[in-house]
């Protein structure tokens, strides 16, 4: 039986520091976090995108660990390649894994995510999901949700943002039949850690997708990240599932959900929507947890 | 405070301490964050109860943990985001404006 980690026990130490993300940015305590779990000894690959921008500034490194940025569709290639290098050093636990936002996971490097999965290979694989190109100055990716106003799907007098909503990527990871994937949430910080350290102990490919606020693309407060993320999930916008020997699992569910007004409006990316367009909002959260409870229970 | 406090290293003053080629060892840090503040989180001990929520949320890993009771905040790289203080139920850290620390 593996030790449940939380606050009080995880690692004291820290191996990502001094980076440069904004203030209060909500992917780089996904990192974080992870890191206490995954220790200085796992080999890092992120590409482009905040987290790459934000590390890895000449002269500068703030991660202890060994970490490499890939080029943008190959973080699961290059996190695949490092294992079997590793393997054929002949280093004891080697552990690789691979860090990408919503664009480096679900547009871009999808093909290669999909085939490192198929290769049945042991590495993790973590997205951390901010809705959004952020470092190249909010566009939609595949997972922008609806109504969000990015420059590329901006609310105007014709279109009110986005129009299409997030790509199932949980869903699609698990279709490979990979061995462990999960969901999860900064604002559930002790969930992610112990699905991170399920993700180490896990024999095949690992996929966990955290949704991670980011202060600036999405105009909020920088000190209402973590509240954002845990509100998500407590509206049912967002859930915390698994999918684990062949079978999908949710780990969270909300009797009632709390209000999506409110939740939506502390986000300026969603301040211009109408009363219309927030109930179709909830609609569609409806329609995905009607399938949800009844086909994974 | 102990060998968790970073401080920039190695403060460079020649081309030599600069690494040459694209890589470089890890935590190389040269600079620090804390002039990107503009509120500074102050603690008041007598209202922490050890809950370990403000060391766990920091996204900069500001707030070290000396031991299960003493959390110390490491100003050289806070960036005064409040999470801290947001998280904090005892309401056991302020934003302080910094002019008027
Ligand atoms: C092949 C390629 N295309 C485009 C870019 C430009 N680019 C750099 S970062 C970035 C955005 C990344 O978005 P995401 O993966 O969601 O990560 P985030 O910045 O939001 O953390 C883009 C488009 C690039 N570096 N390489
Ligand atoms: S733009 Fe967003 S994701 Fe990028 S560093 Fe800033 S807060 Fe983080
Ligand atoms: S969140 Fe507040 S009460 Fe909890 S450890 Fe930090 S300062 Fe103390
Ligand atoms: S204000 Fe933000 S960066 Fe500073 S210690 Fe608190 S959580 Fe960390
Ligand atoms: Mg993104």
């Amino acid at each position: 039986m593996i030790k449940k980690l939380n606050a009080r026990n995880i690692d004291a130490k820290e191996c990502f520091y001094g980076h440069k993300a904004c203030g209060g940015c909500g992917e780089s305590l996904a990192l974080r976090l992870a890191l206490k779990v995954l220790g200085e000894e796992a080999y890092l690959s992120l590409p482009a995108g905040c987290m790459a921008a934000v590390s890895f500034i000449y002269p500068n490194m703030a991660f202890k660990n060994n970490a490499v940025i890939t080029p943008f569709a190959s973080t699961a290639a290059v996190a695949t390649g490092i294992a079997a290098g590793l393997e054929a050093l002949g280093k004891e636990a080697p552990l690789s894994v691979g860090f990408a936002g919503d664009g480096g996971t679900a547009d871009i490097g999808i093909q290669s995510l999909s085939g490192a999965i198929d290769r049945g290979e042991k590495f993790i694989y973590i997205c951390t999901d901010n809705e959004a190109y952020m470092n190249t100055g909010i566009q939609k990716s595949g997972l922008t949700p609806f109504g969000a106003a990015t420059t590329t799907t901006p609310a105007g007098k014709a279109i009110h943002g986005c129009v299409t909503e997030k790509k199932n990527m949980f869903e699609i990871a698990a279709a490979h039949g990979i061995s462990y994937a999960a969901t999860a949430s900064i604002g559930y910080p002790e969930d992610f850690l112990n699905k991170v350290q399920k993700a180490k102990e896990c024999d095949g490919p690992a996929y966990i997708h955290i949704y991670t606020p980011c202060p600036t693309g999405w105009g909020h407060g920088s000190e209402i990240t973590v509240d954002l993320a845990k509100e998500v999930v407590d509206t049912g916008l967002w859930f915390l599932a698994e999918y684990e020997n062949g079978e999908f699992r949710l780990n969270k569910k909300p009797e009632n959900f709390k209000p999506v007004a409110d939740h939506l409006k502390r986000q300026a990316r969603f301040r211009h929507l109408s009363e219309i367009e927030i109930t179709q909002i909830e609609e569609m959260r409806d329609r995905k947890w009607e399938k949800m409870l009844k086909n994974w229970g | 405070m102990k060998d968790f406090k970073m401080s920039p290293r190695p403060l460079w003053k020649s081309l030599s301490d600069v690494p040459m080629g694209s890589s470089c060892s890890s935590f190389h840090i040269c600079d620090t964050n804390a002039a990107w503040r503009v509120f500074r989180p102050v603690m008041d001990y007598s209202l922490c109860i050890g809950c370990h929520q403000c060391y766990l949320l920091c996204p900069d890993g500001a707030i070290h943990k000396e031991d299960a009771k003493v959390f110390r905040i490491d100003y050289d790289f806070c960036k005064g985001c409040g999470i801290c203080a947001n998280q904090c139920k005892p309401g056991a850290i302020s934003m302080v404006k910094e002019d008027q620390v």
